[in-house]
């Protein structure tokens, strides 16, 4: 398959779930700042927006200025309608790789944002983030239903879940390193739809110990970052099947599966105290995986390489 | 604009949000100021968007087999930070006294040799139940989970109208209602400063994993529900969903050797406490009634023998028996030394010999209740009954006196309530939830405010045309109660935060977007 189409795919993926995850993340805050009457408005909408990497702009934040900044700012894929616009642009270029399916849900998606934003100014954007949540599912169930389990496939999901490792990171952050009110415990939980999934596994309140094993290390939660990590690595070793005797030529892969097995045998009774190190490397995991996934798959640099004599 | 509060008739009862001038009460400004920025179009779309809320999400209750949403009013109730104050207090002193009393009855029953309570009034209760005798709750707690109904006279006083010890329901709308207000009305809950509800479902599974009998480390817990078509079955699932404890029914629990077992999929599994929204009477047909199909054989005596904890406890029907009821500003006073917070309703025993002519000879004036119903069930409002009715009453009543209460009737507070014809005062009440885990009674900062929504109507019960509002409980500032939030400072401070991968896409501004837009499609 074409580089160009491989990398449209996985960007696709990684926009698509971008847009859910952050209109999951969005929803609680503001679900959050409205139901808790002691929290600091601004400490809190600040933290959000510096874990999400967004600069935070002069003067005080409130839950309206947040959602503009990671809801609605046009020109921005850390942005819903950003990342939305990218996934769309993504799909209009590879339009014969897709089924036409796929590419009308983005596209109706994509020519109702404004119809949404307009309906968020007046009756309060929880309709939207429903709306983003909802049209994701179509997306990932479109995907699911109508595209052949190909190399093409396996870029589009291994985007998806490099993703879903760096939001849920992140979402973990928001929370470890707030001390706002704001973000709860079960606000986390919830953000990743896990609260209910939670309950039904625990039996037990809301810990924090808990939390992080669940959403960082349990093997059947989709959203937990090491049921992520072995999605990925798994698309990753079908993708390049040529496997000698010893080891993993492919970087990509080796970067996932370390981190994958580090997570795998770690006790759960360390994780809290070493939870912030733990996500910073999980980050970088994630950056490198994607540079590496673009030098191998991508060849955006493949003149250069040559002319540098590293191949790869 | 038109004001929403134009022609709002004050005077009739005490009002929660206008005084007696018209003027906001000093709680209620920020909700009038919110209201009045607002066109009675504006509030038809949050209303409509509140129905179609509750209807997507299935939130119903059954009445007589049909499925309805339960009405949730538009316009939430407010209750300031000193008088919730006073309704905490009062709820928990009163519960404290209700356990002690069953816990009396249920051993040297002093409260009657001491003559505080008759004896007569206790063995005639349709409540009393031998059979929960010799049952020891390991915690020592029987009222695991309360519902005090409350109401607000002309003076604006609370007073406790019944006592709730049994399965007592609604407490998942007060969940619920608080939920769909944030989601369709965010700018209203905004200018106020509320607490949360959302702690009950972790509060309530403490408490009943506190209650597990002696040993148990990591007790099962469970909700035993009558099935799909009980009426408040929503209520059942919603709470074991909230909890992440199963729902069971009946024919899934199995009982031998004097243990309660549930049928999986993996073996029988132990249970150790039994969260029974079973009424007492069909709990067990062993030693309730045999032709009980909804509840499971062998129950109570597995609770007998300590190996499985009832919550509620068998039994306690006997304290919230109506005629009790006037008995309790007494027990408070006898089991705790302390002036009851929360006055009852002034009360008449028809039983009482001295106390039933002027009953007989007021029946017109008087509000009858009989004392084992529940739900508004078989009341009657004496001034609004015909002649007939009245006859029938003064029948019943020279035949069964011990079957009745009266009281005087009080016009309920009113709440700015939105009707058809705009916004116009309804009668209320309000149900606070309370949870006992026996080292202390926790209330739920809320509760139930049901409405009368025809006009004039006393009658808030849901089978008698009654709503719901989302009640509200301002925070003082500064205080945060146990259980509310998580200030937990378990971790390091804020990170910096990455920024995200922007990937391949290059985004136009929203212009050129535009323009694409048109070309391509």
């Amino acid at each position: 398959m074409l580089s160009r189409v491989a990398e449209s795919l996985y960007w696709l993926g990684r926009y698509v779930e971008r847009a859910e995850d952050t209109a999951r993340l969005l929803d609680v805050h503001v679900h959050t700042l409205l139901e808790d009457p002691w929290v600091d408005e601004h400490r809190a909408c600040c933290d959000l927006l510096g874990v999400m990497g967004v600069p935070v702009p002069e003067g005080p934040v409130d839950a309206r200025r947040t959602v503009q900044l990671l809801g609605f700012a046009p020109g921005s894929t850390s942005s819903i309608v950003g990342a939305i616009g990218g996934a769309r642009e993504n799909a209009r270029g590879i339009r014969e790789a897709i089924s036409s399916e796929l590419w009308e849900s983005l596209n109706v998606t994509y020519h109702s944002l404004r119809v949404q934003e307009a309906d968020a100014a007046r009756r309060g954007p929880f309709g939207f983030f429903r709306y983003v949540r909802e049209r994701s599912a179509v997306i990932a169930g479109t995907i699911d239903g109508t595209m052949p389990r190909d190399d093409g496939w396996r870029f589009l999901v291994l985007g998806r879940s490099i993703e879903r490792i760096d939001m849920t990171a992140r979402l973990l952050w928001a929370r470890a390193g707030s001390r706002a009110a704001g973000a709860g415990w079960t606000a986390l939980l919830k953000s990743c739809s896990a609260h209910e999934a939670y309950l039904r596994t625990y039996r037990a309140a809301v810990e924090p110990e808990r939390v992080v094993e669940f959403l960082v290390l349990d093997r059947l939660f989709p959203r937990s970052i090491y049921a992520s990590m072995l999605v990925a690595e798994q698309c990753l070793a079908e993708l390049d099947p040529t496997a000698g005797r010893t080891g993993v030529d492919n970087a990509a892969r080796r970067l996932v599966g370390r981190a994958r097995t580090d997570l795998e045998f770690r006790l759960a009774d360390e994780l809290l105290a070493d939870l912030p190190a733990l996500l910073d490397r999980t980050q970088t995991t994630c950056s490198t995986v994607g540079d590496a996934v673009s030098r191998r798959f991508f060849h955006r640099e493949a003149t250069l390489a040559w002319a540098s004599g590293s191949s790869t | 604009m038109a004001d929403l509060f134009e022609g709002y008739p004050v005077g009739v009862a005490w009002d929660e949000v206008l005084d007696a001038d018209g003027r906001p009460r000093e709680h209620s400004a920020p909700l009038v100021d919110a209201l009045r920025e607002l066109s009675p179009e504006d509030l038809d779309v949050r209303a409509a968007a509140l129905a179609s809320a509750f209807r997507d999400q299935g939130i119903t209750f059954s009445l007589s087999g049909e499925e309805r949403p339960f009405p949730l009013d538009v316009v939430p109730r407010v209750v300031d930070a000193d008088e919730w104050d006073l309704v905490e207090r009062g709820v928990s002193q009163r519960v404290r006294a209700l356990e002690a009393f069953l816990a009396d009855m249920a051993g040297e029953q002093a409260v009657l040799g001491d003559r505080v309570v008759p004896r007569r009034v206790v063995v005639s209760s349709s409540a009393h139940a031998p059979a929960a005798h010799g049952i020891v709750p390991p915690n020592g707690v029987r009222v695991h989970v309360s519902g005090i109904d409350l109401i607000r006279d002309e003076q604006g006083r609370f007073c406790v109208l019944e006592d709730n010890l049994r399965t007592p329901s609604g407490v998942s709308y007060v969940i619920e209602n608080r939920r769909a207000m944030t989601r369709v009305f965010p700018e209203l809950l905004a200018t106020h400063r509320v607490r949360p509800v959302a702690d009950y479902p972790a509060m309530l599974l403490a408490a009943l994993r506190a209650a597990a009998p002696e040993g148990v480390l990591d007790p099962t817990v469970v909700v035993l529900t009558p099935g799909v078509f009980n009426s408040a079955y929503f209520e059942h699932s919603l709470l074991a969903r909230l909890m992440g404890v199963e729902l069971v029914e009946g024919r899934d629990l199995v009982c031998r050797d004097g243990e309660v077992w549930m049928r999986t999929t993996g073996g029988e599994q132990r249970v150790d406490v039994v969260y029974r929204r079973i009424d007492d009477d069909f709990l067990d047909p062993l030693h309730f009634r045999p032709d009980s199909l909804v509840g499971c054989p062998g129950l109570l005596n597995a609770a007998r023998g300590g190996r499985v904890t009832l919550a509620n406890a068998v039994g306690n029907g006997v304290a919230d028996d109506k005629l009790v009821y006037t008995y309790v500003p007494e027990l408070v006073r006898y089991y705790l030394g302390e002036e009851p917070l929360l006055p009852n309703v002034d009360t008449y025993r028809c039983e009482d010999p001295d106390q039933l002519p002027e009953v007989l000879d007021r029946l017109d004036q008087l509000v009858l209740k009989p004392v084992d119903g529940s739900g508004g069930k078989g009341l009657v409002i004496g001034p609004q009954a015909s002649d007939e009715e009245l006859a029938t009453l003064r029948a019943q009543l020279e035949a069964d006196p011990r079957g009745w209460i009266a009281q005087r009737v009080i016009q309920l507070s009113t709440s700015p309530t939105k009707t058809p014809d705009g916004i116009a005062p309804r009668h209320v009440d309000l149900r606070p939830f309370a949870v006992n885990d026996g080292d202390r009674v926790w209330v739920l900062p809320g509760g139930l405010t049901r409405v009368a929504l025809p006009e004039g109507s006393l009658v808030v019960n849901s089978s008698q045309g009654g709503g719901s509002k989302d009640t509200w409980v301002l925070a003082r500032d500064e205080v945060v109660a146990e259980g509310e939030t998580t200030h937990d400072d378990l971790l390091p401070a804020a990170p910096e935060g990455r920024l995200l991968d922007m990937g391949n896409a290059v985004l136009a501004d929203q212009q050129q977007q535009q323009q694409q837009g048109r070309v391509t499609c």
